[in-house]
């Protein structure tokens, strides 16, 4: 990644999505943060685009922007408000305090590390690439999701079934 | 064609619970039949899994992500017998409840075709998708009771997971990112190459991944969920977290730690991290399940302890050669004698407590006079989770125990006997209950034939491996062999 225009975009990018990110903890209202976290995941697929991996940036925006963060809208609207107080919690100063750590380590090791960098990206890194990839070497990865997904789905039907209709499935 | 043969067990299992499901749908006055449905899937795996044994030792498929070797076919058998005892357990208490019967099985179906999967998962993308297939069903079956605590408990368990499995990605993140690939050989010569150079981010990367892989083994600082997870949760469904997640999350840490990690300047790191973590976990277990009045928040407490004696073995694994092979062989004898111990502790719970509607422990009192099968069938295991001969529990604590002292481990040592000292006070303070107690009621009860059959069979295999060890000892030796240089 060389010159000023690719450094510059990162920078913003990478500022965009600290922000977003920290807005989605911090802002008292649920939507608020919902919209920040649409942020954070948009500032996500910027740095996909930066990496060259434009068909994984635009997987991210349909998918975490377009579907995930509109579910999560939709469950939060469709929600009665309960109570949101958690914020006021006494684990706060610890929780900043770790968290001040934890970013001073990484800060240290990713410094410290010799990464193996590219000056561009390498070739065949598109949509056809990764369908090769993921109908050959991880094929099972890539069956077991779906696997997973229908076994997630049956149990959130089973567990938001509501005790009248559990009531009629027991008598047949 | 290769690679659907390997697949076989995992494949046979998920096809069981699509059966499950089906049949329910189509004849929904056959439901007697589902957990026998089940069961024959578990019978196919386990027939498959049988049919390599003779065939030549070491294949990859799926180019080398996923790979048959003894060590996968141990603990492959593990984890069918498993989830075959918890669907036994189970019949009673799903009948009893009278819905969601099919979900139920598929799920549990769903979670043992996780687990095997883990068992031959040699790259981390691969380990990442089988860990959640064995973990998000758990999380849907810990809330599956009606009550406000088995939601709490399933709520808790998702939460916690969700975060252990977000420091486990970003573990195999950082991996990925400076050795370039997920495939575990692969690792191992990346960081054998020039791995001294990142030393730093290896050993971050490796905390986080002992911190993924820890929720799972429920060992301190990682177990905060036991104890309200598995007091919330179905028993049937505690008993299947504390052996089966448990298992399957030691064998893919052996993987992971000796495969990829196995480098010499890191191994002693791990070792020690893992030596303290066993220390403090046996500690810290076994004094918090002194003070339960509740059998199933004990038991949790004890499974944490006991994965500290696991651990023991983890730790002592760092060095090559003959003491390698101790130490991975005796983790692999302990998980084998932990599996049958405590599902038959589990079993014999479920069955007293679907009889006297409590978890109490003073409720056992007389257990003895009122139901001696289930109190003989209790008290054995908890002899054996102590350690006592004759029976595995012994066999195994020993052969772990002198890993750890072989690899200059003697103080890990020390402290490991001092709890099996402290755990006899509270596990034979319920076979005292039961046994000295007197009754609350005359009323004599008999357990279920499907209990019966459970309890049977894994008392059976605490007697047997604890008279005759040699078998049990071969096959954990022979599994462990492919990682000895």
């Amino acid at each position: 990644m060389e010159g000023f225009g690719p450094s510059f975009a990162f920078w913003v990018l990478a500022a965009l999505t600290l922000v977003a990110a920290g807005g989605v903890m911090v802002s008292r209202n649920l939507l608020h943060a919902v919209l920040f976290l649409i942020l954070t995941f948009i500032g996500v697929a910027g740095f996909f685009v930066l990496l060259s991996a434009d068909f994984i940036a635009m997987a991210q925006v349909i998918i975490y922007v377009g579907a995930i963060a509109v579910l999560v809208l939709f469950a939060v609207l469709l929600t009665p408000r309960s109570g949101r107080d958690n914020g006021e919690t006494r684990w706060a100063l610890p929780g900043i305090l770790l968290a001040v750590c934890l970013a001073a380590i990484f800060l240290f090791v990713v410094h410290d590390t010799a990464w193996n960098t590219v000056d561009e990206a390498p070739a065949g890194l598109d949509a056809r690439a990764l369908g090769t990839a993921l109908l050959t070497t991880w094929v099972v990865p890539f069956e077991i999701a779906s696997v997973l997904l229908t076994a997630a789905l049956v149990g959130a039907i089973m567990l938001t079934r509501s005790p009248e209709e559990e009531a009629e499935d027991a008598l047949v | 064609m290769n690679g659907i043969d390997v697949l076989g067990p995992q494949i046979s299992v998920l096809v069981a619970a699509g059966v499950v499901l089906v049949v329910d749908a189509l004849f929904p006055g056959q439901r007697r039949l589902l957990p026998f449905l089940a069961l024959a899937g578990l019978l196919t795996a386990a027939l498959w899994t049988t049919s390599w044994v003779g065939r030549g030792d070491y294949q990859t498929v799926f180019d080398g992500t996923i790979v048959l070797d003894r060590y996968a076919v141990f603990f492959q058998y593990v984890f069918a017998g498993v989830t075959a005892t918890v669907i036994l357990a189970s019949i009673d208490w799903v009948n009893r409840e009278g819905r969601r019967q099919s979900e139920y099985y598929a799920l549990v179906l769903t979670v043992c075709a996780g687990l095997m999967l883990l068992a031959g998962a040699r790259d981390l993308i691969t380990i990442f998708i089988a860990l959640e297939l064995s973990s998000i069903p758990q999380y849907i079956l810990a809330g599956w009771g009606k009550d406000a605590k088995s939601s709490e408990a399933g709520l808790k368990y998702l939460l916690l997971g969700a975060v252990a499995s977000s420091l486990l990605l970003y573990g195999m993140a950082l991996l990925y990112g400076v050795t370039g690939t997920t495939i575990l050989p692969d690792i191992a010569a990346a960081i054998e190459a020039n791995g001294e150079s990142y030393r730093a981010l290896l050993i971050v990367a490796m905390t986080l991944l002992i911190a993924g892989f820890g929720f799972k083994m429920a060992v301190v600082p990682f177990q905060m969920w036991v104890p309200d997870v598995y007091q919330g949760a179905p028993t049937p469904v505690a008993a299947f977290l504390s052996v089966g997640s448990k298992a399957a999350a030691f064998a893919v840490a052996i993987r992971v730690f000796f495969e990829a990690l196995g480098a010499d300047f890191l191994s002693s790191d791990w070792s020690m991290i893992f030596a303290v973590i066993a220390a403090v976990s046996m500690t810290l277990g076994n004094l918090m399940a002194i003070v339960q009045s509740d059998i199933k928040r004990m038991l949790g407490y004890s499974s944490i302890a006991q994965a500290g004696n696991f651990l023991v073995g983890l730790a002592a694994i760092s060095v090559a050669g003959e003491e390698f092979t101790l130490g991975a062989s005796g983790i692999l004898l302990f998980v084998a004698a932990y599996a049958f111990t405590n599902l038959g502790a589990f079993v014999a719970v479920i069955a007293i407590s679907q009889r006297i509607n409590s978890d109490r422990i003073a409720d056992y009192a007389g257990m003895w006079k009122t139901s001696p099968f289930l109190a003989l069938g209790l008290a054995f295991c908890l002899v054996s989770l102590t350690g006592i001969p004759p029976t595995v529990g012994f066999w195994a604590k020993l052969y772990i125990f002198n890993a750890a002292v072989r690899a200059d481990l003697v103080w890990l040592v020390i402290v490991g006997v001092l709890n099996s000292v402290v755990s006899a006070y509270y596990y034979l303070g319920v076979v005292r209950v039961m046994f000295l107690g007197e009754p609350g009621t005359e009323q004599r009860f008999r357990a279920s034939p499907s209990i019966a059959v459970a309890l049977t069979a894994t008392a059976a295999g605490v007697l047997v491996f604890g008279i005759v060890p040699a078998p049990l000892m071969s096959a954990a030796r022979d599994a462990v062999e492919i990682f000895a240089r």
